[in-house]
C-alpha cells in the first residue's frame, strides 16, 4: 500500500485538480448506484409503493393532492424521479462496465493470439477487426442488437435486452484492444524472456497469459476507462433509441426518451435530471479516461 | 500505381462479400422465411413446395450466390412490416436523410473552417479560448441531448423553429425536396445543427491545429516581411497550406455523417433512411435491416477506397507501403 501512495501515478492523481474532482464524481456515482435500494426513498418498480395520484409533482413542491413532496418530481405515473435516476444509473453503469470487460477480454486473447502465433491467425482477426473499423461502433452495436433480437424468442426479449445490450456493445468495442495488445505483444514476444520461457519448455497459452499479458496491461487499461465512456454513451444512445434497455428496466437512456416526451407540455424535470446524471457519469469517466492516458504516457507530458 | 488501384480494389470487394454474407445470415437464421409467408393453415406440401420455389433447398453457397446476385440488382425483397418492396421504401427515404447531410455537411465544413481560423489567429483571445472550451464540452455531449437541448431552447420555449418533421415538401419527380419551401428550410436548421456540430468541432479543431502549425513556417514570416496585410497572410498563404488534411478528414467524416444521421432523425422525427433502420431494429424488420447494412457499407467502402487512392496520388510512398 505504501508503494502505490509513493508511485509516479499516485503523486500526478494528487497534483491534478481535473482527476481529483472527477474521480469524486465518478465515485459518488458508482456508489450510489450500487446502494441504490438503499438510498433509493422508494422502490419504483413496485407496483405497490405507486400512487397515481403522485403524477407529475413538481421538485420539491408538495403535490396538489396528496401532499407529499418530491426531491427531484415524479413522473407521469407518480414514480420518484430520484429513485428511478439510482436505479437507472445502475442499469447504465452495468452495461458499461460489462461490455467493457467483454470487449476487453475479448480483444486481450485476439490481440495475444495474433500477436504471438502470427500467420494465417493474425491476417484472419486482423483483416476482420480493419472490416469492422470501417464502420462506427455504434451502427455495428445497432446491427448486433438487432440481429441478437430477431434470434431471441419473443417472451424473452425485453429480459434478455440487457445482456443483448452488453453482447452489442461489447462486440462493437473489442478492436481497440486487440489492435493495442497485438502491437505490445509483438515488441515483447521478441525479448529475451520469453525466448527463456519457450526454451524451458511452456506452453504457447501459459506464455501468452503468464509471460506477456502483464506486460501489455498498461496501455489497456487507458482504452478501458475510455472506453468506458464511451460504452455508456452507447448504451445511453440505442435505449435513448428504444433498441436498448426496455422500459421494464429502465437505463439513464430509456429514462430520458421517456422524459422527453413530457418536454412540450412543461414537465421538464422527468428530462432533465437523468439527462444531468449522465452527462456528470460520461463527462467525470472521460475526463479520468484522459488524465490516466497521460499520467502512464510520461512522454506526452 | 495500376496494381495499388487494383489490390485496393480487390480488398473493398472482399469487405462487401464479408458484410453480403452478414446480411444473407440475417435472412437465413433470424426466423423462418416460410413462416413469415405461410399463415396458421398451411400443409407440409405447401412449406415444401415453397421451400423449392424459393430455393431454399439449395446448398447455402448458392443461396448466397442468388442473394448476391438480387442485391446488386437492388432487390432486397419485401418488408415484413410494411409488406412494399425494400427498395421501393429506400428510394422514397433517401432524399429526406441527403439533404438533412448535405446541409449539416456544409455547415460542418464552413463553420469549422472560420471557427478553426478564428481560434488560431486569436490564440490567447478570450472569446477563442471560450470556443475551445466550448468545443471540449460540445464533444462529450451525446448528439440526442445536443438535439434535445435545441429543441428544448428554440421550439419548446422561444417557439421559432418548428421540433419534428420535414415541413412542407415539394415533389420534383420522385425527389421530395424541403429546400424549396419556407416550413421546409425551417424545419432543417435544427437537425442539421445537431447532426453537423461533432464534425464541426472536428474541423475546427484540425483546421487550428494545421494552422498554427503553417503560421510558425519561414515563408509566413517571409510574406510578413514583404509587408503584405494580414488577410493576404492568413487566408492566401496559410489557410490553403492546411487544405490537404482537412479535405482527407471531411471525405471519412462524410460517411459518419449519414450513418450518424440515425440518430438526429429519431430525435426530430425525421422521415429518413435512418429513422426507418431503427424502426426495422425495433420490429426485427430483417430485410429492410439487411438492404440499409449492404447501402452503407458500400457508401463506407466506397469512401474509404476513394480516400486511399487520391492518397497514393498525392503521396508516392504510399503506393510502395501498400
Amino acid at each position: 500500500m505504501t508503494r502505490f501512495f509513493d508511485s509516479d501515478i499516485f503523486y500526478a492523481f494528487r497534483t491534478s485538480p481535473v482527476a481529483i474532482v472527477s474521480a469524486l464524481v465518478t465515485a459518488i456515482l458508482v456508489l450510489s448506484a450500487v446502494f441504490a435500494p438503499l438510498i433509493a426513498p422508494t422502490n419504483p418498480f413496485d407496483p405497490a409503493s405507486l400512487n397515481l395520484m403522485n403524477g407529475f409533482t413538481r421538485p420539491m413542491e408538495p403535490n396538489a393532492f396528496t401532499g407529499e413532496t418530491f426531491l427531484l418530481g415524479t413522473d407521469d405515473q407518480g414514480r420518484d424521479v430520484f429513485s428511478t435516476i439510482l436505479y437507472g444509473l445502475r442499469i447504465s453503469l452495468f452495461v458499461g462496465v460489462s461490455a467493457v470487460l467483454f470487449a476487453m477480454v475479448l480483444g486481450i486473447f485476439l490481440g495475444l493470439l495474433s500477436g504471438y502465433v502470427g500467420g494465417w491467425t493474425e491476417t484472419i482477426i486482423m483483416r476482420a477487426a480493419d472490416v469492422q473499423l470501417t464502420f462506427p461502433s455504434i451502427l455495428v452495436a445497432m446491427l448486433i442488437f438487432g440481429v441478437a433480437k430477431g434470434v431471441t424468442p419473443v417472451e424473452y426479449r425485453d429480459q434478455m435486452a440487457i445482456w443483448v445490450l452488453i453482447l452489442a456493445i461489447g462486440l462493437s468495442d473489442w478492436v481497440q484492444f486487440a489492435r493495442v495488445v497485438r502491437g505490445a505483444t509483438l515488441v515483447e514476444k521478441s525479448k529475451d524472456y520469453v525466448a527463456a520461457a519457450r526454451l524451458i519448455g511452456r506452453s504457447p497459452l501459459r506464455i501468452m497469459l503468464r509471460h506477456i499479458l502483464p506486460n501489455v496491461l498498461s496501455p489497456v487499461l487507458v482504452i478501458a476507462t475510455i472506453s468506458l465512456a464511451l460504452a455508456i454513451i452507447a448504451e445511453a444512445t440505442l435505449s435513448f433509441l428504444g433498441v436498448g434497455a426496455p422500459a421494464t428496466q429502465p437505463s439513464l437512456g430509456t429514462l430520458i426518451r421517456i422524459g422527453q416526451g413530457f418536454l412540450f407540455s412543461g414537465e421538464w424535470w422527468i428530462l432533465f435530471f437523468p439527462a444531468c446524471t449522465l452527462l456528470a457519469l460520461a463527462l467525470a469517466v472521460n475526463l479520468l479516461g484522459d488524465w490516466l492516458r497521460d499520467a502512464l504516457n510520461p512522454r506526452l507530458r | 500505381m495500376l496494381s495499388f488501384i487494383v489490390k485496393r480494389v480487390g480488398q473493398s470487394v472482399l469487405v462487401l462479400l464479408i458484410t453480403g454474407l452478414v446480411a444473407f445470415s440475417m435472412f437465413t437464421f433470424v426466423g423462418d422465411p416460410i413462416d413469415n409467408m405461410l399463415g396458421q393453415e398451411r400443409t407440409i406440401e405447401d412449406v415444401e413446395r415453397l421451400r423449392e420455389q424459393l430455393g431454399l433447398d439449395k446448398p447455402f453457397v448458392v443461396q448466397y450466390y442468388r442473394f448476391l446476385e438480387q442485391a446488386v440488382q437492388g432487390n432486397f425483397g419485401v418488408s415484413y412490416r410494411q409488406g412494399r418492396p425494400v427498395a421501393e421504401i429506400l428510394l422514397e427515404r433517401a432524399p429526406a436523410t441527403l439533404e438533412l447531410a448535405a446541409v449539416s455537411g456544409i455547415f460542418a465544413i464552413l463553420m469549422g473552417i472560420a471557427l478553426g481560423v478564428f481560434t488560431a489567429i486569436r490564440r490567447n483571445g478570450f472569446a477563442a479560448n471560450l470556443i475551445m472550451s466550448a468545443s471540449l464540452i460540445g464533444v462529450s455531449l451525446p448528439t440526442f441531448l445536443i438535439g434535445i437541448l435545441l429543441i428544448y431552447l428554440f421550439s419548446v420555449e422561444l417557439g421559432w423553429l418548428p421540433s419534428f418533421g420535414r415541413g412542407d415538401t415539394v415533389d420534383l419527380g420522385g425527389w421530395t425536396t424541403g429546400f424549396l419551401t419556407a416550413s421546409g428550410l425551417k424545419a432543417l436548421i435544427l437537425p442539421s445543427i445537431t447532426l453537423g456540430l461533432y464534425q464541426m468541432t472536428l474541423i475546427m479543431r484540425l483546421v487550428r491545429s494545421e494552422m498554427l502549425e503553417v503560421l510558425r513556417q519561414d515563408y509566413i514570416r517571409f510574406a510578413k516581411a514583404r509587408g503584405l496585410s494580414d488577410r493576404v497572410i492568413n487566408f492566401r498563404h496559410a489557410l490553403k497550406n492546411t487544405m490537404v488534411p482537412v479535405i482527407t478528414v471531411i471525405g471519412l467524416q462524410l460517411g459518419s455523417i449519414i450513418a450518424f444521421a440515425i440518430i438526429t432523425e429519431t430525435v426530430f422525427q425525421w422521415p429518413g433512411v435512418g429513422l426507418l433502420f431503427i424502426n426495422a431494429i425495433q420490429f426485427v424488420d430483417i430485410p429492410v435491416m439487411a438492404a440499409y447494412l449492404m447501402l452503407i457499407s458500400v457508401m463506407f467502402v466506397a469512401i474509404n477506397l476513394l480516400v486511399d487512392i487520391l492518397y497514393a496520388f498525392i503521396d508516392p510512398r504510399l503506393r510502395v507501403a501498400a
